[in-house]
């Protein structure tokens, strides 16, 4: 294994940033600028960061408090450069995990505009659901262009 | 803080939604993590076991694909550790480790089954979409008990 796997309590965190005004290279630097034993790697979505797990809480929430409604973590389970996920390793392509990453990354500014809402108490508008055709209305829609 | 299971179980905004509104989320990331860091589960491309299938049988007959008994063998305890469920459905995609539609089908139904409080919603397509959905998720971890005691079951 990986010798930052050695201490058991090595976590990794994804930090994706949506914002406007912070971009994923800022939150790099606030990284870089910690003086905590932790290793990140910088990402087209956003930041890695690998380290103990106090630390890489520590230095996460102070990314997050740079644009909170935009910056988005969730933990990752392998560390970064992994020779079960990583491309360089398994000849191309995205890592498995990347793909529902990335749909989940575009909706990103929704949902931090949705929390900027939030925080302001704007009142919620009445949305209509699409809904699925029903059965009985695709029926009537074939048979009315018979 | 109660721990709250999320469908998909691998989502960044569940999970960052979850965390930033007191609660813990229960995900596959941590399971998955736990399992790569155990020392002896170290063969490159597979991170679990053969013992995995064998934990699956609790909720996955023996009939079923190895696949899904070692995908609930990780799932399965999560769900019955949860005090609360978010399950959104209309899942963009479903790739990576969220690829199999069974273990899916068999996630959300051991979820339900399961007598805690529940939110099922689906993904938003549109900004208005977008704020019901963020609005209804904060409501209801804001309504969860910010302290759980022991489990509920």
């Amino acid at each position: 294994m990986r010798t930052a796997e050695d201490n058991e309590d090595v976590i990794t965190k994804l930090v994706v940033t949506s914002s406007d005004s912070v971009l994923p290279i800022d939150a790099a630097m606030k990284i870089y600028e910690s003086s905590t034993d932790i290793v990140i790697k910088e990402t087209c979505f956003g930041t890695m960061v690998t380290g103990p797990r106090e630390s890489v809480d520590k230095v996460v929430k102070e990314i997050v408090d740079l644009d909170r409604n935009h910056i988005f973590v969730k933990e990752r389970g392998f560390p970064p450069g992994d020779e079960r996920r990583c491309r360089a390793s398994r000849g191309g392509g995205s890592r498995p995990g990347f793909y529902f990453l990335k749909e989940e990354a575009m909706m990103l500014p929704m949902i931090g505009n949705a929390l900027d809402k939030y925080d302001r108490n704007v009142p919620l508008k009445e949305t209509e659901h699409k809904k699925k055709l029903e059965v009985k209305e695709l029926q009537d829609l074939i048979e009315s262009t018979l | 803080m109660a721990k709250v299971i999320i469908y998909p179980i691998n989502s960044l905004i569940l999970s960052d939604l979850v965390q930033r509104f007191g609660h813990t989320p229960l995900a596959m990331m941590e399971k998955i993590k736990e399992k790569i860091s155990t020392v002896g589960v170290d063969s490159p491309p597979l991170n679990i076991t053969a013992e995995e299938p064998k934990h699956g049988l609790k909720y996955a007959a023996v009939e079923v694909p190895a696949g899904v008994r070692g995908r609930m063998s990780i799932v399965g305890p999560m769900i019955e550790e949860a005090d609360a469920g978010i399950i959104v459905g209309e899942s963009p995609t479903a790739f990576g480790c969220m690829g199999c539609a069974r273990t899916n089908e068999l996630t959300k139904y051991l979820i339900r089954n399961r007598d805690i409080p529940l939110l099922e919603l689906d993904f938003p397509e549109t900004d208005d979409e977008g704020q019901e959905f963020v609005y209804r998720i904060a409501e209801f971890l804001k309504s969860l008990p910010e302290a759980e005691g022991e489990a509920t079951e």
